[in-house]
């Protein structure tokens, strides 16, 4: 059978994710050091898991309500006001999702009309443009800058609103670079947003991961933007939960009426076994992550250090768990780097190119790993890059 | 806590240079600031946790809850720092609730453990009673699970 001509023409036309290609020349090997896992090194915090066994042994393997158990959704809103002095009605505002991605996939879906334009940078995490796509919208890409730590420039997204624009996305701190955005700047975004009465979709899935004692703030908390915010949040990275898959939007009931029509039908509600672990998790609150985060500070330290001294210019990202070194100095590719330092040295770190083009001339490294092996690790990139150069 | 030495307490076999890359902090500074926590008694010693059953450690452990009577001046301290001073004893805590000493003993075998509760311990003036209990198992030790962690399988390249 001729199957190109069986597959809708927007699927065939999305690239796979670079993330995968990569991925496979990795599985299998057992010598390999990670440093390209987009997750935390240690499994959910014990209490949580704890809970969902107890759940289990009370037989609470149902369905839930579409919007996800009131108690949790109850829970996300004071979690919510405390962290982003926001706040969401549980009934009518707040719905549980699987993870932050079919939360942004079915907020596209539920604002975008054919041909909707919509403002996102690059680089950043693989899912923002096929997401776009794949509801009938066009991805309009403003690039981040190294010179700018990667913040997100208000000047750039300006001249790239038309008349077709309806939402910008932001995502900070930012998979892959670690970048935070500067408060001026998003004072600015959102000042555009409201000038061009434009909607704003803001993935927080790092906010809780911030660095040197700063304090996060959200676009939302900016004037004439709780209105127009779609705010999407999960607990995989500061709870350290990826595999639960869930995650929750908080809108005004208009627009989060529209999200819970799609995932009604395409999803039905998130697992109960995860709601209950989120339940559990927002019990703990910080003291499921302060510990972890201030690990992670450490580790970014050793790991922007030992990359600067190698030569590598890496500046020092405020958030998230990753570092996005320049490795333009070894003459390599992104790609190139990635493949030769796994074949020569064993170490996994991801190209910057499968973050879009804008990555190119980077890689990115997960500090989230045992600072043992980030040490070794970094030993071996050192090693490597001298011989790149050596023969140069 | 000192940050410094909550890094050493998780994990003090971390080498003065990487600590002083992790909190941003000179190497000299590191090893100065170690030096004087030493020395002021602040970091009693270095150990590795073991698993003395995949060790081959034979010997015994057993907690003896002891009960003494304190003295007119200086309460328990005196007669807990001279029970702690037995080679013997590993651990030893002044507690809360039904008795006062929680005493840790490690000896080669039972008898060995048994002739050192009858004859030095209860033997000492002030100890009022024992009630030795052995161990049989250690699940977890120091903060480390044994035969734990690691089970959990991460994909080595992820989004």
């Amino acid at each position: 059978m001729e199957y190109d001509n069986k597959i809708s023409n927007i699927i065939r036309d999305l690239p796979r994710s670079g993330i995968r290609d990569f991925f496979e020349l990795v599985i299998g090997r057992t010598d390999v050091i990670s440093l390209g896992v987009g997750e935390p090194d240690k499994p959910t915090p014990w209490p949580i898991r704890e809970a969902v066994i107890r759940s289990l042994e009370k037989g609470q393997t149902s369905y839930t309500s579409n919007l996800g158990l009131e108690s949790l959704r109850i829970g996300i809103s004071e979690y919510v006001t405390k962290h982003f002095r926001t706040t969401y009605d549980p009934k009518t505002e707040i719905l549980v999702t699987v993870g932050v991605s079919e939360a942004l996939d079915i907020a596209f879906r539920a604002v975008l009309n054919p041909g909707d334009e919509v403002i996102y940078h690059e680089p950043c995490y693989v899912s923002y443009s096929p997401s776009i796509k794949m509801a009938y919208g066009v991805p309009v890409v403003v690039q981040t800058r190294e010179e700018n730590e990667f913040a997100l420039m208000a000047e750039d997204v300006e001249k790239a609103i038309t008349p077709r624009t309806k939402v910008i996305a932001l995502n900070f701190p930012t998979n892959p670079t670690g970048g935070i955005m500067p408060q001026e700047e998003l004072a600015k975004i959102a000042a555009l947003a409201v000038k061009h009465d434009l909607l704003v979709f803001t993935d927080e899935i790092y906010s809780e991961l911030l660095y040197d004692g700063r304090q996060h703030k959200s676009i939302v908390e900016f004037p004439g933007m709780r209105e127009r915010t779609i705010l999407l949040h999960g607990f995989s990275k500061a709870f350290a939960m990826t595999g639960w898959r869930l995650g929750y939007a908080c809108a005004p009931a208009p627009l989060r009426e529209a999200m819970m029509k799609i995932h009604q039908y395409c999803m039905l509600c998130a697992p109960i076994m995860s709601q209950m672990a989120g339940i559990e998790a927002l019990k703990m609150g910080e003291a499921a992550y302060e510990d972890m985060r201030q690990s992670y500070e450490q580790r970014r330290n050793l790991i922007v250090s030992r990359l600067n001294g190698m030569g590598l210019h890496c500046f020092n990202p405020g958030g998230a768990f990753y570092v996005f070194p320049e490795i333009r100095s070894t003459g390599l590719t992104s790609k190139e780097f990635a493949i030769q330092l796994l074949e020569k040295k064993s170490v996994a770190v991801v190209p910057g190119s499968a973050f879009s083009s804008a990555g190119e001339g980077f890689v990115r490294c997960c500090y989230a790993t045992a600072p043992e092996l980030i040490a070794k690790a970094m030993d071996l990139m050192e090693e490597f890059v001298n011989e790149v150069r050596a023969k140069k | 806590m000192d940050p410094l030495i909550e890094l050493l307490r998780n994990n003090s076999n971390r080498s003065p240079k990487e600590i002083a890359l992790a909190l941003g902090l000179a190497e000299s500074e590191v090893t100065a600031r170690i030096a004087a926590a030493e020395a002021d008694g602040t970091i009693l010693g270095y150990s590795a946790v073991v698993d003395r059953l995949k060790a081959g450690d034979r010997r015994v452990t057993a907690l003896i809850e002891v009960r003494i009577s304190p003295e007119r001046d200086g309460g328990f301290d005196r007669l807990a720092r001279r029970i702690s001073k037995f080679d013997q004893v590993r651990d030893c805590f002044l507690m809360s609730g039904g008795y006062d000493l929680a005493v840790i003993v490690e000896g080669k075998d039972l008898l060995d453990v048994a002739t050192f509760v009858s004859e030095k311990l209860s033997t000492l003036g002030g100890v009022l009673s024992t009630a030795t209990r052995f161990e049989l198992k250690a699940y977890k030790e120091n903060g480390f699970l044994a035969n734990g962690g690691g089970d959990e399988e991460r994909l080595p390249v992820s989004p």
